[in-house]
């Protein structure tokens, strides 16, 4: 059991609403969640809008350089950024994802998998958006397990109370 | 010597800390873990991550790009 969840009357809580679902937006809200869980924090992360696919069993997660100009990959032994009129192309998001997978491999950066992981085995709370399961026509048995649904209403009750709230 | 060593080296934020965080777990209260990294801001993040959870750290060290943090479990 985490700390927090061993039910210390005194842990710090935080709450973060996540709505982006892809590849570079799915870190924040994992790497904040996970080091706050380890550091004793009581978590809550709502998953709303794109962020909800971050809780299907199965991921596959993308980014896209297409209006992003502060997306500067190494290339060529220097660092660039693309136009979007070749970002538009098909095929350039998924090879700018495989590029953006591989880095992360190499650099022994946590994949969102893992990332995930450690939030479950922290017992974060992990609260699906029931309007945007609804919405988007998401099968609870494709999303994983270890989450509850709610809407607004739940995620303020735990928000009012908390000490940290982020909007990811 | 520490009551146990991890080794963190090649990986990079948040998982020095996360492993950290659950190899605390093995070591008795009052006992101590080593952390190697090669990560810089396990530096800063060390330093915090005790500071917050009440458990001392006793060394933070640095020697030829690899870090070493002594931890007393004491959290």
């Amino acid at each position: 059991m985490s700390d927090a969840a061993m039910g210390s009357a005194n842990a710090k809580t935080m709450t973060i609403i996540v709505t982006k679902g892809t590849l570079d937006w799915a870190y924040p809200p994992f790497i904040l969640g996970t080091t706050a869980a380890a550091m004793g924090v009581d978590v809550t992360m709502f998953f709303t809008f794109y962020g909800l696919s971050l809780l299907k069993k199965k991921l596959d997660l993308q980014v896209s350089a297409l209006g992003n100009p502060a997306m500067k990959m190494p290339m060529m032994g220097m660092h660039m950024g693309m136009p979007n009129i070749v970002a538009m192309l098909p095929g350039v998001d998924a090879g700018a994802s495989l590029m953006m997978k591989n880095m992360i491999k190499k650099k022994g950066v946590a994949s969102i998998e893992e990332l995930r992981e450690a939030a479950i085995e922290s017992e974060i709370k992990l609260i699906a958006c029931q309007m945007t399961m609804d919405l988007f026509e998401f099968k609870t048995e494709d999303m994983i397990d270890n989450l509850s649904l709610g809407g607004a209403a739940t995620y303020m009750e735990k928000a009012l109370k908390s000490d940290i709230n982020l909007f990811i | 010597m520490a009551d146990k060593t991890l080794d963190a080296k090649g990986l990079n934020c948040p998982l020095p800390i996360l492993r950290a965080k659950k190899t605390l777990k093995d070591v008795p209260a009052g006992g101590t873990l080593e952390v190697l990294s090669t990560d810089p801001g396990s530096v800063a993040d060390f330093a915090a991550f005790c500071k917050t959870t009440g458990n001392e750290l006793v060394e933070s060290a640095a020697d030829g790009g690899v870090y070493r943090f002594l931890i007393r479990h004491t959290g």
